[in-house]
């Protein structure tokens, strides 16, 4: 079982509130399913390379280039915005 | 008009033979979804206004004796985690209530230029998180063939709006069996093409290194109809790539295949009467004289727990840009780092936070080695287990799911046992294989369907059999 400060420090790292119950809940369910992930241990990874990309991929590039797009666009994006002050998106000071 | 009927391809022949107006056929399907969409609930949005119109421009074309494009006047529905432009885009999610799509999808481009009428948005677990409907913010979706029931998930909307008539065809997005799962819970046809396959340009983001979009249909040559208009290299998507003959594969006949039938498919954690609805399909394939060998897949059990580590993961860091200060809802405090607390803490569902909190805690500093890189490690073994599987075989078959459909409510409260649903499902996605499920028995009201994986970008195989089996048991 995962404690409970562990629980409170995850939740600040993922940048989420949670009220005491809901922490209580989450600790649980937390440590449940991290017990059944624990199987893994079964296994033998000596020497096992780990996959990120199942398809044997090259990286593909490209130059990175500016291009342009409507004044629509923009504003479409800036109207998404919860706050905005004209074609600014507004938030609170950083410090 | 018979809507449930129509495939594809009959709607395509009945507008060239003006059999019916496109008018009449999308006026059809609003019908349907008019009546029983109230109780379904598979849309989100149903986009009536701008169907109908496209209808009425179809029927223009066909009036002036002009070609249509191959799929003129054809409804597709779209899972609402795939942008369209101008529409809302919801992802299942409170936080993206309010969103509206700045652009269209790569997928939906395509569509688009294939003539199809994109008729709604549908109804998914939230962020695509979940096997069932159940943790859509916008209410669950019921199995329509038999309300009780789930329709499967996540892409619970798509599965149950082609079922129940209300749509021809979908798309839905397949990150551990969310095309396939519902499609075999509904009765329909559900493929997740090889992980690279059709561009994922627009589709709200999970976990990158295993969502592909994926089509939902009537039958087999609907799908690959469907695949061969969203398939193929997007150069806004760098993990998208051509397949096929550019990528050097050749196609055998389908009496030449070899099927692979895991042992580990008939064991333990697999419903008695999905193993005797599996026996059933083998018998009538080796009928046909297609030749079946046992396969061995030693690491499938440990897929859904690798999953669950590697998932989480790409899902914390995914849903990091759900900020409140960008797009979707926000919900502001005393300072900046309140607007994020309260917008993420308020906005978010249960299954979505804790995937995020698993997500935070599996990639925190000291548990990347036990967890993450031992996933992936984990992912590394389930591949090879493949990889050796086709150098026998040229096909592998196995159940969807490992159980009968469930209740509406039976799994809510336990995420793990929601979690084991992706049991032979997820494989596919670690592994970047295409898989397909079809149709192939019932229990009671509700299907049971299959699945045939293929090796990386051998769809045509995988659409050969697929298409094969379906013709030989009706």
């Amino acid at each position: 079982m995962i404690d409970i400060e562990q629980v409170k420090h995850i939740a600040e790292l993922a940048r989420m509130s949670f009220t005491e119950k809901e922490l209580e809940k989450f600790q649980k369910d937390l440590s449940a399913i991290l017990d059944y992930v624990d199987k893994l241990k079964e296994i033998n990874i000596d020497g096992v390379s780990p996959t990120s990309h199942s398809i044997d991929l090259k990286n593909i590039t490209r130059i990175d280039e500016v291009k342009e797009s409507d004044d629509e666009l923009a504003d479409d994006l800036i109207n998404l915005a919860p706050h905005k002050k004209g074609r600014f998106i507004k938030v609170k000071p950083v410090f | 008009m018979d809507l449930y009927s129509l495939t594809i391809k009959k709607i395509v022949q009945g507008l060239t033979d003006k059999e019916f107006s496109c008018k009449e056929i999308i006026d059809g399907f609003l019908d349907n979804i008019a009546q029983k969409d109230k109780t379904i609930n598979a849309f989100i949005t149903v986009l009536d206004k701008e169907a109908v119109k496209q209808a009425k421009a179809v029927d223009k074309i066909i009036a002036g004796g002009e070609e249509l494009p191959s799929l003129a006047g054809i409804p597709i529905a779209i899972k609402d985690n795939i942008l369209v432009k101008g529409q809302r885009a919801t992802a299942g999610s409170k936080i993206l209530d309010n969103y509206i799509a700045p652009y269209d999808a790569t997928v939906i481009r395509k569509l688009k230029q294939a003539g199809a009428i994109i008729i709604g948005k549908t109804n998914m677990d939230e962020f695509a998180m979940g096997a069932s409907g159940e943790y859509s913010a916008y209410g669950v979706t019921k199995n329509p063939s038999d309300l009780d029931y789930a329709p499967g998930g996540s892409s619970s909307g798509s599965a149950a709006a082609v079922a129940a008539g209300m749509s021809v065809g979908a798309l839905g997005s397949d990150t551990a069996g969310s095309v396939r799962q519902p499609a075999s819970i509904c009765g329909i046809v559900g493929m997740k093409p090889t992980y690279g396959a059709v561009s994922r340009y627009g589709l709200i983001a999970m976990a990158s290194s295993l969502d592909q979009i994926g089509p939902l249909s009537k039958n087999v040559e609907d799908s690959k109809i469907l695949f061969d208009i969203i398939k193929g290299r997007d150069k806004m998507d760098s993990t998208s790539c051509e397949i096929g003959e550019e990528f050097g594969v050749k196609s055998k006949e389908v009496t030449e295949l070899v099927i692979g039938l895991p042992e580990e498919c008939s064991g333990k954690g697999i419903q008695k009467e999905v193993i005797e609805v599996l026996q059933e399909s083998v018998k009538k394939l080796t009928d046909k004289g297609i030749k079946i060998e046992t396969v061995k897949l030693p690491h499938l059990n440990y897929g859904v727990p690798c999953y669950y580590i590697i998932t989480p993961a790409e899902v914390s860091s995914n849903l990091a840009r759900y900020d409140g200060i960008r797009y979707g809802k926000s919900k502001s405090g005393d300072e900046l780092l309140d607007t994020y607390l309260n917008s993420r803490g308020e906005y978010f569902g249960n299954e979505v936070r804790r995937r995020i909190m698993l997500g935070t805690y599996v990639l925190s500093s000291g548990y990347y080695d036990a967890y993450y890189l031992r996933a992936q490690k984990v992912r590394t073994k389930i591949v090879e287990d493949f990889k050796k599987a086709f150098e026998k075989v040229d096909i592998i078959l196995a159940p969807t799911l490992p159980t009968l459909p469930f209740k509406l409510g039976e799994k809510t409260n336990d995420p793990l046992s929601m979690y084991m649903a992706d049991l032979l499902t997820v494989p596919a996605n670690l592994a970047g294989l295409p898989a397909i499920s079809v149709p192939a028995g019932k229990s009671g009201k509700l299907s049971i369907g299959i699945q045939f994986f293929a090796p990386h970008f051998k769809e045509d195989l995988l659409f050969k059999i697929a298409n094969f089996f379906e013709n030989e048991i009706h």
